[in-house]
Protein backbone atom coordinates (compact mmCIF):
# COMPACT_ATOMS: atom_id res chain seq x y z
CA UNK A 1 0.00 0.00 0.00
CA UNK A 2 0.98 2.93 -0.86
CA UNK A 3 -0.69 6.00 0.66
CA UNK A 4 0.06 9.86 0.59
CA UNK A 5 3.43 10.92 1.86
CA UNK A 6 1.38 13.35 4.45
CA UNK A 7 -1.86 12.86 4.99
CA UNK A 8 -3.99 15.86 6.76
CA UNK A 9 -7.76 15.16 8.12
CA UNK A 10 -9.90 17.72 9.00
CA UNK A 11 -7.11 19.53 11.46
CA UNK A 12 -8.43 22.02 13.27
CA UNK A 13 -6.80 25.26 15.64
CA UNK A 14 -8.16 28.06 17.54
CA UNK A 15 -6.57 30.45 19.51
CA UNK A 16 -8.84 31.73 22.18
CA UNK A 17 -12.45 31.96 20.91
CA UNK A 18 -10.83 32.89 17.31
CA UNK A 19 -10.86 29.54 15.34
CA UNK A 20 -8.42 30.01 12.88
CA UNK A 21 -8.30 26.20 11.15
CA UNK A 22 -11.64 25.09 11.14
CA UNK A 23 -11.11 21.59 9.73
CA UNK A 24 -8.32 21.41 6.49
CA UNK A 25 -7.38 18.20 4.80
CA UNK A 26 -5.03 17.61 2.90
CA UNK A 27 -2.88 14.66 0.91
CA UNK A 28 0.48 14.92 -0.34
CA UNK A 29 2.31 12.66 -2.41
CA UNK A 30 6.08 12.63 -2.99
CA UNK A 31 8.30 14.92 -4.41
CA UNK A 32 5.60 17.26 -5.16
CA UNK A 33 5.46 21.27 -4.48
CA UNK A 34 2.31 22.89 -2.80
CA UNK A 35 2.18 26.54 -2.91
CA UNK A 36 -0.51 27.92 -0.04
CA UNK A 37 -1.84 31.52 -0.63
CA UNK A 38 -4.44 33.63 1.20
CA UNK A 39 -4.55 36.80 3.07
CA UNK A 40 -2.84 37.70 6.21
CA UNK A 41 -5.13 35.61 8.64
CA UNK A 42 -6.85 33.06 6.67
CA UNK A 43 -4.69 30.08 8.56
CA UNK A 44 -2.16 29.30 6.09
CA UNK A 45 0.50 29.64 8.47
CA UNK A 46 -1.14 27.77 11.45
CA UNK A 47 -1.50 24.86 8.76
CA UNK A 48 1.82 24.41 7.72
CA UNK A 49 2.80 24.52 11.47
CA UNK A 50 0.45 22.32 12.46
CA UNK A 51 2.68 19.92 10.11
CA UNK A 52 5.22 19.65 12.26
CA UNK A 53 2.87 20.43 15.42
CA UNK A 54 4.73 23.78 15.83
CA UNK A 55 1.01 24.40 16.56
CA UNK A 56 -0.49 22.09 18.38
CA UNK A 57 -4.22 21.02 16.39
CA UNK A 58 -7.13 20.66 18.96
CA UNK A 59 -8.42 18.15 16.86
CA UNK A 60 -7.52 16.45 13.24
CA UNK A 61 -5.80 13.72 12.37
CA UNK A 62 -1.82 13.85 10.60
CA UNK A 63 0.09 11.32 8.72
CA UNK A 64 3.50 11.09 7.96
CA UNK A 65 6.47 8.74 7.68
CA UNK A 66 6.06 6.18 10.14
CA UNK A 67 4.27 8.73 12.26
CA UNK A 68 0.38 9.15 12.74
CA UNK A 69 -0.78 11.70 15.33
CA UNK A 70 -4.56 11.55 16.16
CA UNK A 71 -5.30 15.00 17.55
CA UNK A 72 -8.89 14.01 17.93
CA UNK A 73 -10.42 14.08 21.58
CA UNK A 74 -11.32 10.60 21.79
CA UNK A 75 -7.99 9.28 20.59
CA UNK A 76 -6.53 10.93 24.04
CA UNK A 77 -3.86 11.22 22.16
CA UNK A 78 -0.63 13.69 22.70
CA UNK A 79 2.79 13.56 21.18
CA UNK A 80 5.26 12.47 23.97
CA UNK A 81 8.77 14.67 23.85
CA UNK A 82 10.45 12.32 22.05
CA UNK A 83 7.93 11.96 19.27
CA UNK A 84 7.16 15.74 18.76
CA UNK A 85 11.28 15.94 18.31
CA UNK A 86 12.13 12.81 15.82
CA UNK A 87 9.02 14.38 14.13
CA UNK A 88 10.58 17.35 13.67
CA UNK A 89 13.48 16.36 12.96
CA UNK A 90 12.59 14.90 9.72
CA UNK A 91 10.98 17.81 8.48
CA UNK A 92 12.98 20.93 7.84
CA UNK A 93 11.10 24.28 8.36
CA UNK A 94 12.51 28.02 7.19
CA UNK A 95 10.80 30.92 8.99
CA UNK A 96 10.20 34.35 7.63
CA UNK A 97 12.85 35.97 9.90
CA UNK A 98 15.41 32.80 9.24
CA UNK A 99 16.24 32.88 13.09
CA UNK A 100 20.05 31.66 12.55
CA UNK A 101 21.83 31.04 15.74
CA UNK A 102 23.54 34.67 16.17
CA UNK A 103 25.97 33.56 18.38
CA UNK A 104 27.31 30.56 16.11
CA UNK A 105 29.12 30.73 12.73
CA UNK A 106 27.45 29.96 9.45
CA UNK A 107 28.74 26.49 10.04
CA UNK A 108 28.46 25.97 13.16
CA UNK A 109 24.48 26.79 12.49
CA UNK A 110 24.50 24.74 9.83
CA UNK A 111 26.18 21.18 11.50
CA UNK A 112 24.73 21.91 15.05
CA UNK A 113 21.94 19.76 14.56
CA UNK A 114 23.21 17.06 12.58
CA UNK A 115 25.86 16.37 15.45
CA UNK A 116 23.61 16.55 19.14
CA UNK A 117 20.66 14.89 17.37
CA UNK A 118 22.05 12.87 14.40
CA UNK A 119 25.12 12.22 16.67
CA UNK A 120 27.36 12.72 13.62
CA UNK A 121 30.96 13.41 14.28
CA UNK A 122 32.14 16.86 13.42
CA UNK A 123 34.33 15.47 10.64
CA UNK A 124 31.21 14.03 8.94
CA UNK A 125 28.94 17.28 9.86
CA UNK A 126 31.61 19.62 8.72
CA UNK A 127 32.25 18.30 5.70
CA UNK A 128 28.80 17.52 4.59
CA UNK A 129 28.03 21.35 6.06
CA UNK A 130 30.61 22.56 3.54
CA UNK A 131 29.23 20.71 0.86
CA UNK A 132 25.82 22.02 1.13
CA UNK A 133 27.56 26.00 1.89
CA UNK A 134 29.22 24.85 -1.61
CA UNK A 135 25.95 24.37 -3.34
CA UNK A 136 23.97 27.68 -2.04
CA UNK A 137 27.22 29.27 -2.42
CA UNK A 138 28.46 30.70 0.69
CA UNK A 139 30.98 28.53 1.32
CA UNK A 140 33.40 31.60 1.67
CA UNK A 141 31.02 32.17 4.14
CA UNK A 142 31.27 29.57 6.28
CA UNK A 143 33.39 31.20 9.23
CA UNK A 144 31.12 34.11 9.22
CA UNK A 145 28.64 35.25 11.84
CA UNK A 146 25.18 35.42 10.94
CA UNK A 147 25.33 39.35 11.83
CA UNK A 148 27.34 39.79 8.79
CA UNK A 149 25.46 38.53 6.07
CA UNK A 150 22.52 40.47 3.81
CA UNK A 151 19.17 38.87 4.32
CA UNK A 152 19.04 36.56 1.61
CA UNK A 153 22.52 34.95 2.58
CA UNK A 154 20.99 34.92 5.98
CA UNK A 155 17.97 33.01 4.48
CA UNK A 156 20.17 30.46 2.50
CA UNK A 157 21.75 29.47 5.27
CA UNK A 158 18.42 28.61 7.10
CA UNK A 159 17.36 26.49 4.13
CA UNK A 160 20.83 24.62 4.01
CA UNK A 161 20.50 24.72 7.83
CA UNK A 162 17.63 22.73 7.53
CA UNK A 163 18.42 20.43 4.69
CA UNK A 164 21.51 19.12 7.10
CA UNK A 165 19.16 17.39 8.79
CA UNK A 166 18.25 15.43 5.45
CA UNK A 167 14.61 15.71 5.95
CA UNK A 168 12.19 14.29 4.14
CA UNK A 169 9.79 17.24 4.01
CA UNK A 170 10.30 21.16 3.72
CA UNK A 171 7.83 23.72 5.24
CA UNK A 172 8.53 27.12 3.90
CA UNK A 173 6.68 29.88 6.23
CA UNK A 174 6.93 33.12 4.28
CA UNK A 175 10.45 32.58 3.68
CA UNK A 176 10.58 35.85 1.23
CA UNK A 177 8.31 38.36 3.18
CA UNK A 178 11.24 40.20 5.34
CA UNK A 179 13.62 40.05 2.16
CA UNK A 180 14.67 43.61 0.17
CA UNK A 181 12.95 42.93 -3.00
CA UNK A 182 16.31 42.43 -5.04
CA UNK A 183 17.24 39.74 -2.06
CA UNK A 184 13.91 37.87 -3.09
CA UNK A 185 15.34 35.81 -6.14
CA UNK A 186 18.21 34.35 -4.66
CA UNK A 187 16.35 32.25 -2.81
CA UNK A 188 13.77 31.61 -4.64
CA UNK A 189 16.16 30.14 -6.95
CA UNK A 190 17.47 27.78 -4.56
CA UNK A 191 13.96 26.80 -3.59
CA UNK A 192 13.48 26.01 -6.95
CA UNK A 193 16.34 23.94 -7.74
CA UNK A 194 15.27 21.51 -4.55
CA UNK A 195 12.29 21.62 -6.21
CA UNK A 196 13.55 20.13 -9.04
CA UNK A 197 15.61 17.80 -7.26
CA UNK A 198 12.53 16.05 -6.23
CA UNK A 199 12.30 17.28 -2.56
CA UNK A 200 8.43 17.72 -1.06
CA UNK A 201 7.79 20.81 -0.46
CA UNK A 202 4.87 23.07 1.00
CA UNK A 203 5.44 26.77 1.31
CA UNK A 204 3.45 29.37 2.50
CA UNK A 205 3.88 32.39 0.05
CA UNK A 206 2.83 36.21 -1.59
CA UNK A 207 5.38 35.21 -4.32
CA UNK A 208 2.32 34.39 -7.21
CA UNK A 209 4.75 33.96 -9.87
CA UNK A 210 6.93 31.56 -7.94
CA UNK A 211 3.81 29.81 -7.26
CA UNK A 212 2.93 29.75 -10.63
CA UNK A 213 6.02 28.32 -11.78
CA UNK A 214 7.32 26.05 -9.88
CA UNK A 215 4.70 24.53 -7.51
CA UNK A 216 2.16 21.05 -8.63
CA UNK A 217 -0.53 22.77 -6.89
CA UNK A 218 -1.63 25.96 -5.10
CA UNK A 219 -4.36 26.07 -2.16
CA UNK A 220 -6.19 29.10 -1.01
CA UNK A 221 -6.83 29.51 2.03
CA UNK A 222 -9.97 31.72 3.10
CA UNK A 223 -10.91 32.08 6.75
CA UNK A 224 -9.88 28.99 8.45
CA UNK A 225 -10.75 26.98 5.28
CA UNK A 226 -8.86 25.61 2.31
CA UNK A 227 -11.54 27.64 -0.26
CA UNK A 228 -10.11 26.46 -3.45
CA UNK A 229 -7.18 24.41 -4.94
CA UNK A 230 -5.89 22.74 -7.98
CA UNK A 231 -2.77 23.24 -10.54
CA UNK A 232 -1.63 26.83 -10.54
CA UNK A 233 -2.86 27.24 -14.16
CA UNK A 234 -6.32 26.77 -13.27
CA UNK A 235 -6.03 28.31 -9.55
CA UNK A 236 -4.20 31.41 -10.55
CA UNK A 237 -5.61 31.84 -14.33
CA UNK A 238 -9.11 31.18 -13.65
CA UNK A 239 -10.01 31.20 -10.01
CA UNK A 240 -13.83 30.02 -9.15
CA UNK A 241 -14.17 31.76 -6.46
CA UNK A 242 -14.75 35.82 -6.19
CA UNK A 243 -12.87 35.99 -2.93
CA UNK A 244 -9.94 33.85 -4.71
CA UNK A 245 -10.30 36.58 -7.34
CA UNK A 246 -10.39 39.69 -5.56
CA UNK A 247 -7.42 38.51 -3.66
CA UNK A 248 -5.02 38.10 -6.60
CA UNK A 249 -6.30 41.37 -8.08
CA UNK A 250 -5.35 43.34 -4.81
CA UNK A 251 -1.84 41.21 -4.24
CA UNK A 252 -0.79 41.52 -8.32
CA UNK A 253 -2.07 44.79 -8.35
CA UNK A 254 -1.78 46.50 -5.51
CA UNK A 255 1.51 45.35 -4.39
CA UNK A 256 4.97 47.43 -4.93
CA UNK A 257 7.01 44.74 -4.91
CA UNK A 258 8.69 42.49 -7.10
CA UNK A 259 5.34 40.33 -7.44
CA UNK A 260 3.69 43.23 -9.06
CA UNK A 261 5.76 42.29 -12.82
CA UNK A 262 4.91 38.66 -12.44
CA UNK B 1 58.64 55.93 53.78
CA UNK B 2 60.78 53.53 55.90
CA UNK B 3 57.37 53.00 58.00
CA UNK B 4 55.36 52.00 55.06
CA UNK B 5 58.28 49.56 54.16
CA UNK B 6 57.81 48.41 57.43
CA UNK B 7 54.23 48.21 57.63
CA UNK B 8 54.55 46.11 54.48
CA UNK B 9 57.03 43.81 55.26
CA UNK B 10 55.45 43.28 58.69
CA UNK B 11 51.44 43.27 58.09
CA UNK B 12 51.77 42.25 54.07
CA UNK B 13 51.47 38.79 54.14
CA UNK B 14 48.43 38.67 56.52
CA UNK B 15 47.10 41.07 54.50
CA UNK B 16 47.87 38.84 51.53
CA UNK B 17 46.06 35.67 53.22
CA UNK B 18 42.85 37.66 53.98
CA UNK B 19 42.84 39.27 50.30
CA UNK B 20 42.76 35.28 49.28
CA UNK B 21 40.43 34.24 51.19
CA UNK B 22 37.95 37.15 49.78
CA UNK B 23 38.85 36.46 46.43
CA UNK B 24 37.30 32.58 47.71
CA UNK B 25 34.31 33.65 49.12
CA UNK B 26 33.88 35.46 46.18
CA UNK B 27 34.46 32.71 43.72
CA UNK B 28 32.55 30.03 45.97
CA UNK B 29 29.65 33.26 46.34
CA UNK B 30 29.13 33.51 42.54
CA UNK B 31 28.99 29.96 41.80
CA UNK B 32 26.12 29.59 44.20
CA UNK B 33 24.77 32.88 43.42
CA UNK B 34 24.87 31.57 39.63
CA UNK B 35 22.84 28.01 39.93
CA UNK B 36 19.98 29.90 42.58
CA UNK B 37 19.68 32.50 39.74
CA UNK B 38 19.51 30.07 36.88
CA UNK B 39 17.12 28.06 38.82
CA UNK B 40 14.86 31.15 39.74
CA UNK B 41 14.70 32.48 36.50
CA UNK B 42 13.87 29.59 34.33
CA UNK B 43 11.37 28.29 37.45
CA UNK B 44 9.53 31.88 36.84
CA UNK B 45 9.35 30.84 33.08
CA UNK B 46 7.62 27.68 34.56
CA UNK B 47 4.41 26.00 33.34
CA UNK B 48 3.77 25.00 36.89
CA UNK B 49 2.72 27.89 39.37
CA UNK B 50 4.19 26.92 42.49
CA UNK B 51 7.52 26.95 41.09
CA UNK B 52 6.96 30.11 39.90
CA UNK B 53 5.57 31.06 42.97
CA UNK B 54 8.92 29.73 44.83
CA UNK B 55 10.83 31.93 42.47
CA UNK B 56 8.59 34.77 43.25
CA UNK B 57 8.89 34.64 46.88
CA UNK B 58 12.58 34.04 47.23
CA UNK B 59 13.49 36.97 44.85
CA UNK B 60 10.39 39.33 46.59
CA UNK B 61 11.81 38.44 50.44
CA UNK B 62 15.62 38.74 49.58
CA UNK B 63 15.27 42.07 47.79
CA UNK B 64 13.24 43.78 50.43
CA UNK B 65 15.77 42.86 53.20
CA UNK B 66 18.75 43.97 54.23
CA UNK B 67 22.39 41.18 53.44
CA UNK B 68 23.00 41.67 56.87
CA UNK B 69 19.94 40.62 58.37
CA UNK B 70 20.28 37.32 55.93
CA UNK B 71 23.47 36.64 57.13
CA UNK B 72 22.33 36.29 60.78
CA UNK B 73 19.50 34.14 59.89
CA UNK B 74 21.99 31.76 58.27
CA UNK B 75 24.74 32.03 61.05
CA UNK B 76 22.86 32.84 63.91
CA UNK B 77 19.11 31.50 62.87
CA UNK B 78 19.90 28.20 61.70
CA UNK B 79 21.35 26.56 64.65
CA UNK B 80 18.12 26.92 66.83
CA UNK B 81 16.15 24.36 64.38
CA UNK B 82 19.53 22.40 64.78
CA UNK B 83 21.38 23.64 61.23
CA UNK B 84 24.86 24.26 62.66
CA UNK B 85 27.11 25.69 59.91
CA UNK B 86 31.07 27.34 60.11
CA UNK B 87 31.17 31.00 59.62
CA UNK B 88 33.00 30.07 56.35
CA UNK B 89 30.20 28.41 54.65
CA UNK B 90 27.38 30.50 56.33
CA UNK B 91 28.71 33.28 54.84
CA UNK B 92 29.21 31.71 51.28
CA UNK B 93 25.66 30.51 51.25
CA UNK B 94 24.10 33.41 52.81
CA UNK B 95 25.49 35.63 50.33
CA UNK B 96 25.27 32.94 47.40
CA UNK B 97 21.58 33.36 48.10
CA UNK B 98 21.13 36.89 48.40
CA UNK B 99 23.19 37.19 45.14
CA UNK B 100 21.21 34.62 43.15
CA UNK B 101 18.33 36.90 43.69
CA UNK B 102 19.89 39.65 41.51
CA UNK B 103 21.10 37.13 39.29
CA UNK B 104 17.91 35.62 38.54
CA UNK B 105 16.60 39.19 37.52
CA UNK B 106 19.47 39.98 35.39
CA UNK B 107 18.79 36.88 33.42
CA UNK B 108 15.31 36.85 33.10
CA UNK B 109 15.62 40.52 31.73
CA UNK B 110 18.31 38.71 28.85
CA UNK B 111 15.91 35.98 28.48
CA UNK B 112 13.34 38.40 27.43
CA UNK B 113 15.89 39.57 25.48
CA UNK B 114 16.01 37.01 22.81
CA UNK B 115 14.00 36.97 19.95
CA UNK B 116 11.10 33.82 20.47
CA UNK B 117 12.49 32.72 16.56
CA UNK B 118 15.52 31.47 18.37
CA UNK B 119 13.87 29.01 20.34
CA UNK B 120 11.43 28.59 17.42
CA UNK B 121 13.69 27.62 15.17
CA UNK B 122 15.45 25.19 17.26
CA UNK B 123 12.26 23.87 18.25
CA UNK B 124 11.32 22.87 14.73
CA UNK B 125 14.73 21.31 14.08
CA UNK B 126 13.70 18.65 16.69
CA UNK B 127 15.86 19.97 19.94
CA UNK B 128 14.59 19.11 23.12
CA UNK B 129 13.57 22.51 25.66
CA UNK B 130 16.53 21.60 27.63
CA UNK B 131 19.10 21.28 24.50
CA UNK B 132 17.69 24.80 23.45
CA UNK B 133 17.93 25.99 26.28
CA UNK B 134 21.44 25.04 26.85
CA UNK B 135 22.94 25.44 23.31
CA UNK B 136 21.18 28.48 21.76
CA UNK B 137 19.29 30.38 24.18
CA UNK B 138 21.49 31.01 27.33
CA UNK B 139 24.98 31.39 25.32
CA UNK B 140 23.21 34.28 23.73
CA UNK B 141 21.86 35.31 27.34
CA UNK B 142 24.91 35.26 28.45
CA UNK B 143 26.50 37.63 26.29
CA UNK B 144 23.61 39.76 26.55
CA UNK B 145 23.85 39.85 30.46
CA UNK B 146 28.01 39.86 31.12
CA UNK B 147 28.27 43.19 31.85
CA UNK B 148 25.10 43.66 34.55
CA UNK B 149 27.10 40.42 35.68
CA UNK B 150 30.12 41.87 35.99
CA UNK B 151 28.60 44.60 38.35
CA UNK B 152 26.91 41.76 40.59
CA UNK B 153 30.16 40.29 40.75
CA UNK B 154 31.99 43.34 42.22
CA UNK B 155 29.08 43.74 44.76
CA UNK B 156 29.37 40.09 45.91
CA UNK B 157 33.37 40.65 46.16
CA UNK B 158 32.57 44.26 48.52
CA UNK B 159 29.57 42.64 50.26
CA UNK B 160 32.06 39.70 51.47
CA UNK B 161 32.95 42.06 54.05
CA UNK B 162 29.60 42.01 55.60
CA UNK B 163 30.92 38.53 56.87
CA UNK B 164 33.40 40.32 59.32
CA UNK B 165 30.11 40.64 61.76
CA UNK B 166 29.96 36.37 62.02
CA UNK B 167 34.22 36.04 62.49
CA UNK B 168 34.97 35.23 59.15
CA UNK B 169 38.48 36.84 59.22
CA UNK B 170 38.66 38.17 55.49
CA UNK B 171 40.24 41.92 55.13
CA UNK B 172 37.60 44.18 56.70
CA UNK B 173 37.75 42.26 60.05
CA UNK B 174 41.65 41.49 59.93
CA UNK B 175 42.27 45.30 59.77
CA UNK B 176 39.71 45.91 62.42
CA UNK B 177 41.81 42.87 64.66
CA UNK B 178 44.81 44.66 63.69
CA UNK B 179 43.66 48.18 64.37
CA UNK B 180 42.71 47.13 68.06
CA UNK B 181 46.43 46.25 68.69
CA UNK B 182 47.98 49.20 66.73
CA UNK B 183 45.01 52.21 67.26
CA UNK B 184 45.91 53.02 63.34
CA UNK B 185 42.35 52.67 62.01
CA UNK B 186 43.04 55.78 59.04
CA UNK B 187 46.19 53.55 57.73
CA UNK B 188 44.93 50.02 58.25
CA UNK B 189 41.20 50.97 56.62
CA UNK B 190 42.99 53.11 53.69
CA UNK B 191 45.12 49.80 53.41
CA UNK B 192 41.98 47.59 52.88
CA UNK B 193 40.38 50.39 50.50
CA UNK B 194 43.07 49.97 48.40
CA UNK B 195 42.92 46.32 48.37
CA UNK B 196 39.37 45.98 47.91
CA UNK B 197 40.59 48.69 44.66
CA UNK B 198 42.70 46.50 43.32
CA UNK B 199 40.68 43.55 43.42
CA UNK B 200 37.25 45.01 41.81
CA UNK B 201 39.70 46.38 39.46
CA UNK B 202 41.05 43.09 38.34
CA UNK B 203 37.48 41.72 38.42
CA UNK B 204 36.55 44.40 36.27
CA UNK B 205 39.24 43.84 33.63
CA UNK B 206 38.66 39.99 33.57
CA UNK B 207 35.08 40.84 32.71
CA UNK B 208 36.64 43.37 29.87
CA UNK B 209 38.25 40.55 28.40
CA UNK B 210 35.38 38.06 28.00
CA UNK B 211 33.21 41.12 27.20
CA UNK B 212 35.93 41.82 24.30
CA UNK B 213 35.89 38.04 23.49
CA UNK B 214 32.10 37.10 23.41
CA UNK B 215 30.17 39.62 21.87
CA UNK B 216 31.83 40.26 19.00
CA UNK B 217 28.62 38.53 17.01
CA UNK B 218 26.32 41.12 15.19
Amino acid sequence: MTGPFLKLREIRKSFGDNEVLKGVSLDVAQGEVVSIIGASGSGKSTFLRSINAMEMPQSGFMEFGGYSFDYRAESRFHPTQAQLQSLRAEIGMVFQSYNLWPHMTVLQNVIHAPMMLRGQSKADATAEGEALLSRIGLYEKRHSYPGRLSGGQQQRVAIARALAMKPKLMLFDEVTSALDPELVHEVLTLMASLAADGMTMLLVTHEIAFARDVSNRVLFFDQGVMAEQGPPDVVLKNPESPRLRQFLHRILHDAPSSEAQA
Amino acid sequence: MNQLFGDIALYGPGFMRAAWLVLWLTVLTIIVSWICGLAAALAQRSDYRILRGIAGFYIWFIRGTPALVQIFIIYFGLPQLGIRLSPFTAGVIALGVNSGAYVAEIIRSGLSAIHKGQTESALAIGFSHAQTMRTIILPQVFRIILPSITNESISTLKNTSLLSAITVVELTLYAQTLISATFRPFDFYIAVAVIYLALTSVLTQLANWLERRYTRLS
